[in-house]
């Protein structure tokens, strides 16, 4: 079973994000904001990481670029999830090092077929 | 909808694409016509039916054919067919098609033209060994309004986010408002045209690869060996035939033949190796 660490401040995107990993077959972790996702990460690494952008504490662009910079940081494929729809957010996340990029709103569609790309399914 | 009337319209349907709708889909037919019979200015579908039964309007028929035809489509589905074009069938081309420094490409149903658009993406990142050749990628339609969406290669962001990998969202689209739009380097490389499956297609010429994915699932038996029997003449001798990955030629026709390479990849029964195929002949 594949895991996938959900990373986002809102509870009820975590929710739906954890309903859809879960019926993909993943076991899933969550963290409410970069710093999480980071000492998450530091004890287990995990197969896929979904993040946000914009969050407190630590956004998920710093999170990628400390990720990307740990010791085993460069397995997790990291797919971001964000409301950043432009072209300048998309271009800076690939640049840090982001496998793929959901602009929200997503759906159940959206998530396996962008993972699917990326080799997590 | 009366079952006389479902019947006149089924009937109507399979003469004019080929398309079958069984009776199941009664709701689809009652969905779909509806915004038709009010852009004809009819309160309901059987108004449509019946004005189109009295003046035999081509209007009202292209319409509803159209209404009727689905649409669905994602860049790169199903990514094996379009792996196999990149590393194995355009290499192979440039060996075998090295003095006619020609390529010709057919997408047999391109609908709003995620599958030819896709292939136009591989070919612009080869672009460096395709130097010099003239490639045709040759999309058609059975809808004239598909096509023209086709044509505009504006999407929206929910249609660019299925298939499509990020790294060709960043290099070839532009974002206008709502919707995403593809470069015109990558648009040009696509003719798109009007074309019934239902017709010979010989007057679109020969090609070395045709894509059929996922349309002959909605004709019916005879008319699906029809369409494949005339395809045999617009192929390559030792081109490839993309059916959908759960389409097989099995009972349909015996003019072509299953190649190992992949699932839903076909070429001439009896002829030489494909493109596929080891053994250039």
């Amino acid at each position: 079973m594949k895991s996938c660490l959900i990373v986002d401040d809102s509870k009820v995107i975590r929710m739906v994000a954890k309903k859809i990993l879960q019926e993909l077959k993943f076991e899933t972790v969550e963290a409410a904001d970069g710093k999480q996702a980071l000492d998450a990460c530091l004890v287990s690494m995990p197969d896929g990481i979904l993040l946000d952008w914009n969050m407190p504490v630590m956004s998920g662009i710093e999170f990628l670029r400390e990720l990307r910079a740990a010791p085993g940081g460069d397995k997790p494929v990291v797919v971001f999830c964000t409301t950043e729809n432009d072209i300048e957010h998309i271009q800076e996340a690939i640049e840090a090092g982001a496998n793929e990029y959901i602009m929200k709103p997503f759906d159940s569609e959206i998530i396996q077929a962008k993972f699917t790309q990326v080799g997590l399914l | 909808m009366d079952p006389e009337q479902f019947e006149y319209v089924r009937s109507l349907l399979l003469e004019r694409s080929g398309l079958v709708v069984t009776p199941e889909k009664m709701y689809l037919l009652e969905t779909r016509l509806f915004p038709v019979a009010r852009r004809h200015g009819c309160k309901t579908i059987e108004d449509l039916i019946k004005r189109y039964r009295e003046h035999q309007s081509e209007a009202i028929a292209v319409d509803i054919s159209e209404a009727m035809n689905t649409h669905e489509s994602l860049f790169f589905r199903d990514n094996a067919p379009f792996e196999l074009f990149k590393k194995t069938i355009v290499p192979e081309l440039l060996k075998r098609r090295v003095n006619k420094k020609k390529i010709r490409v057919w997408c047999a149903a391109c609908s709003s033209g995620q599958e030819p658009y896709s292939l136009a993406m591989i070919l612009d990142d080869l672009s460096a060994e395709l130097a010099g050749w003239q490639v045709d990628i040759i999309a058609t339609d059975i809808s004239h309004s598909v096509l023209e969406r086709a044509a505009e290669g504006a999407f929206t962001q929910f249609e660019v986010q299925r298939g499509l990998p990020v790294q060709y969202l960043v290099k070839h689209f532009t974002q206008e408002h709502e919707t995403w739009r593809l470069s015109s380097r990558i648009r040009e490389r696509v003719k798109f045209q009007h074309f019934n499956l239902l017709s010979d297609p010989r007057a679109l010429g020969k090609f070395d690869v045709i894509f059929c994915r996922n349309v002959l699932i909605y004709f019916d038996l005879a008319t699906k060996g029809q369409v494949m029997d005339r395809m045999v003449n617009v192929l390559a001798g030792d081109g490839v035939l993309f059916l959908g990955s759960s389409e097989s030629t099995i009972g349909i026709t015996a003019k072509f033949w299953p190649v190992v390479a992949g699932r839903g990849v076909y070429k001439h029964t009896g002829g030489a190796p494909c493109l596929v195929e080891n053994g250039a002949p």
